[in-house]
């Protein structure tokens, strides 16, 4: 008689795992506190020792937090046979959704090595011919006006001076440096309340996101712009005129045309009482602005805004850098939008599906500078305040940025490394260990707002020191004569048709 | 009125007293908004919209609009509770956007996105009221003589027992209460139309609140994530304080028979939750 044959078993063929805690058991006190930080449940107490049990993914909790300092997070080595085309990360994907059959989610800026061209780019410095400015001796001025300047002076026949309209709203900042809008929601209470503070600190604007304002941080206001996205979370009268300016969400860098997902993980009582809606729904931001088609309807929003705060406040536009970013800013920016703000394809996020974050839109700083010379072509440009995000990762690419035609830079993802932040990417499953992107009160008492504000401060202080160490080698004296001068940047990477199409120079050009 | 002609305009230029649009009688203040210009040109909206903020600010209780022709943006976030404004004409678009509080009551017809973002307040419309109306509203109530067209009550929410009403005599296009998370939609079809008073992708996204249609809804005409569900005990009270609002609005008598409604309800409070791999590889 045959052997029955035995019932089939469903194939395990989960992806190995990437990362492995390594405790040194000869140093290691067994105070067992790795275990009860580590959030995602990969480190376990087992016969009096520590020992990793799957599913680290190198937030560094547990290296932080051990007194002994007896564990290394090692990176294990690929385990599948070499291949350049169908690479590890194309194979953990496919065994992924083989899997789970879902759309892939992740969170951060994209991961792949993209082309970074602000690393392809070389400032200027001033020699002989001008002279070079030293900024601890010298006034070098950050201060960064934001707000429309849609006025025209004429000088009249009477030889006076005469404005048609002007110059609109405007805010001073102390630095071209905006902390963008990362919503409550997406991060927790006390990491939202470090960026407000910080922003208020430094005298610059951080955004809302789209989250609304808690009521807690309206001391706060006159720093915040705030939000209005496609779901209107926690949108009022009261909010928009609280406010020091209102930005009009249509599209993120790291998910143009894609709508906000909130899930309902993350909706607790604080965030159903912020965003106006009931407990542990998910928050869904629709696509598009159900009432924006077409650019006249954004300038049906736009103007709706505007009689809210009673022109009293900038009212501005963020779209996310996309093919056609010219055409679409230059719209914008005759809709009637104060200020602009372009989020290039490399930006964060909390939560957005990976085939978006990583193939779609537009690197940044292609877009600023195309943007820019659409606006100066059209006359348009000195109506409008260009903010430009997506992946400023330190003060150079700030100045490059400025210099390829941006007013002011909006900051995110290194804000969160100043506060702990290890870029892990997994922000959207609502554990970071480091309480940052989270809602669960245990991990979120994690943070200190004050230690994190500080932090956030001293790094924009460094930055903004940076910056004026270079306006002073330029022989500049003012941020505002940086702003889209493309002739002090020069390209020095292997693409020269994207130096044409960023109006910069190649290395080696001179002008005289 | 061709959008870029009134954006260009610079009603500040204008040698106008705008006071002399307002009139005070027999305790009314009444605005018209055809009194024209020096340059024979009628009340540019800013203006119309400072001139009911005074009237607000100053404790004014009734104001009458008389004359009105697409003017935009009419007493957006208007936040006394206590203050009733009487449309005669016909409003633009964007009518009682972010509206906190007031009673507008339009003798007329409503344009596109009536009551966008509304927090509070009650919008009566004599007649019919176009596309997107009731957007993210978040409360009070929305109450429509006649028809009403595409998009609307979308994404509707509620919160802590507050909850948006929309109430239509007449009938709706497709997309009716789309993403919605809260709220109640109620279309009666006074009309007696033929067919369903709804169009297609009925519900489409709904995460939360209720659809009532007076009247036939085919499958076919259900979004994803909508389903038909019978109407329970607990949803009469719901359903009769809509209907009340809007006898008391129109001074006449709704159908108050729950086996002439089909109700539309959300399968899931979660409808995309299975739809992402969160693993993060």
């Amino acid at each position: 008689m045959a052997q029955p044959i035995a019932p089939m078993r469903r194939m395990e063929l989960e992806a190995p795992e990437r990362f492995i805690p390594v405790v040194d058991a000869g140093l290691c006190k067994r105070c067992k506190k790795c275990v009860s930080e580590c959030s995602y449940r990969a480190l376990d107490f087992v016969d009096g020792n520590v020992k990793p049990i799957g599913g680290c993914v190198a937030c560094g909790r547990c290296i932080n937090v051990c007194p002994a300092h007896c564990i290394e997070i090692r990176q294990i080595p690929s385990q599948f046979p070499a291949h350049a085309n169908f690479n590890e990360r194309v194979r953990r994907a496919i065994m992924s959704q083989a899997s789970t059959g879902g759309v892939l989610l992740t969170s951060c800026g994209t991961d792949i090595a993209y082309p970074v061209m602000f690393d392809e780019m070389l400032l200027d410095a001033a020699q002989v011919t001008n002279p070079a400015i030293d900024p601890l001796r010298e006034v070098v001025e950050t201060r960064t006006f934001v707000g429309g300047r849609r006025g025209r002076l004429q000088v009249r026949d009477d030889g006076r001076l005469h404005m048609d309209e002007g110059p609109g709203p405007t805010i001073a900042m102390d630095m071209p440096i905006m902390i963008g809008h990362i919503s409550l929601g997406s991060v927790s209470y006390n990491a939202q309340k470090a960026l407000f503070a910080a922003a208020k600190e430094l005298n610059i604007l951080a955004g809302s996101g789209e989250g609304g304002l808690h009521k807690d941080f309206l001391p706060y206001a006159p720093h915040v712009v705030s939000e209005i996205a496609s779901g209107r979370f926690g949108v009022t009268g009261d909010y928009l005129k609280s406010t020091a300016a209102v930005e009009i969400k249509i599209g993120q860098g790291a998910k143009p045309g894609h709508g906000g997902h909130l899930p309902g993980e993350k909706v607790s009582a604080l965030i159903s009482q912020t965003r106006m809606i009931p407990l542990g729904t998910d928050a869904l931001s629709p696509y598009p602005h159900h009432d924006i088609y077409s650019i006249e309807d954004l300038q049906q929003l736009l103007s709706v805004v505007k009689e809210a705060v009673e022109y009293k406040v900038p009212v501005g536009v963020k779209i996310a850098a996309v093919h056609n970013v010219g055409a679409i800013a230059s719209g914008v920016v005759r809709a009637g939008a104060d200020f602009i703000t372009i989020d290039g394809f490399r930006g964060g996020t909390g939560s957005t599906p990976r085939i978006i974050r990583d193939h779609v839109g537009l690197p940044i700083e292609v877009a600023i500078s195309v943007v820019d010379q659409r606006l100066t072509k059209e006359g348009l440009r000195n109506r409008v305040t260009v903010f430009a995000g997506g992946s400023i990762r330190s003060s150079a690419d700030m100045i490059k940025a400025i210099a390829l035609g941006a007013d002011a830079v909006m900051v995110c993802t290194a804000a969160m490394v100043a506060m702990g932040c290890r870029v892990c990417q997994q922000c959207h499953r609502g554990v970071c260990s480091w309480g940052i992107a989270t809602q669960r009160e245990e991990l979120v008492s994690r943070l200190d707002p004050e230690v994190a504000s500080a932090r956030v401060v001293r790094l924009l202080r460094s930055w903004n020191e940076e910056l004026k160490e270079i306006l002073g080698a330029m022989g500049i004296d003012s941020v505002e004569s940086l702003v889209g001068n493309r002739d002090r940047l020069r390209y020095f990477g292997p693409n020269s048709k994207i130096a044409e199409i960023m109006g910069v120079k190649h290395v080696g050009e001179g002008w005289g | 009125m061709p959008a870029d002609v009134w954006g260009e305009r610079k009603h500040k230029d204008v040698r106008f007293d705008p006071a002399s649009a307002v009139e005070r009688r027999d305790g009314l203040v009444i605005i018209r908004a055809d009194t024209k210009d020096g340059e024979g040109r009628m009340l540019h909206y800013k203006v119309l919209n400072d001139l009911i903020r005074r009237e607000m600010l100053a404790g004014t209780r009734h104001i009458v609009l008389e004359g009105v022709m697409g003017h935009r943006y009419i007493a957006s976030t208007a936040n006394r509770k206590e203050l009733y404004i009487e449309i005669r004409g016909t409003p633009g678009n964007n009518l009682g956007a972010f509206l906190d509080g007031p009673t507008i009551e339009v003798f007329g017809n409503a344009q596109d996105m009536t009551g966008n973002t509304m927090n509070a307040g009650r919008i009566i419309v004599h007649g019919n009221a176009w596309d997107v109306t009731g957007l993210a509203a978040r409360g009070g109530s929305i109450l429509i003589k006649g028809n009403t067209g595409y998009r609307v009550g979308i994404h509707m929410k509620e919160y802590c027992g507050v909850r948006p009403c929309i109430v239509v005599g007449g009938t709706a296009k497709d997309y009716l209460g789309e993403y919605m998370a809260g709220g109640t939609v109620v279309v009666l079809n006074l009309g007696g139309a033929r067919g369903s008073p709804v169009g297609l992708h009925l519900g489409a996204g709904i995460h939360g609140g209720k659809i009532f249609v007076r009247g036939k809804v085919e499958d076919h005409q259900l979004g994803p994530g909508a389903t038909v569900r019978p109407i329970e005990e607990e949803d009469l009270p719901e359903l009769l304080w809509c209907l009340e609002e809007f006898e008391r609005a129109f001074h006449t008598s709704a159908p108050k028979d729950k086996n002439e409604y089909v109700k539309i309800a959300p399968a899931s409070s979660r409808p995309f939750s299975g739809h992402y791999d969160p693993t993060s590889v």
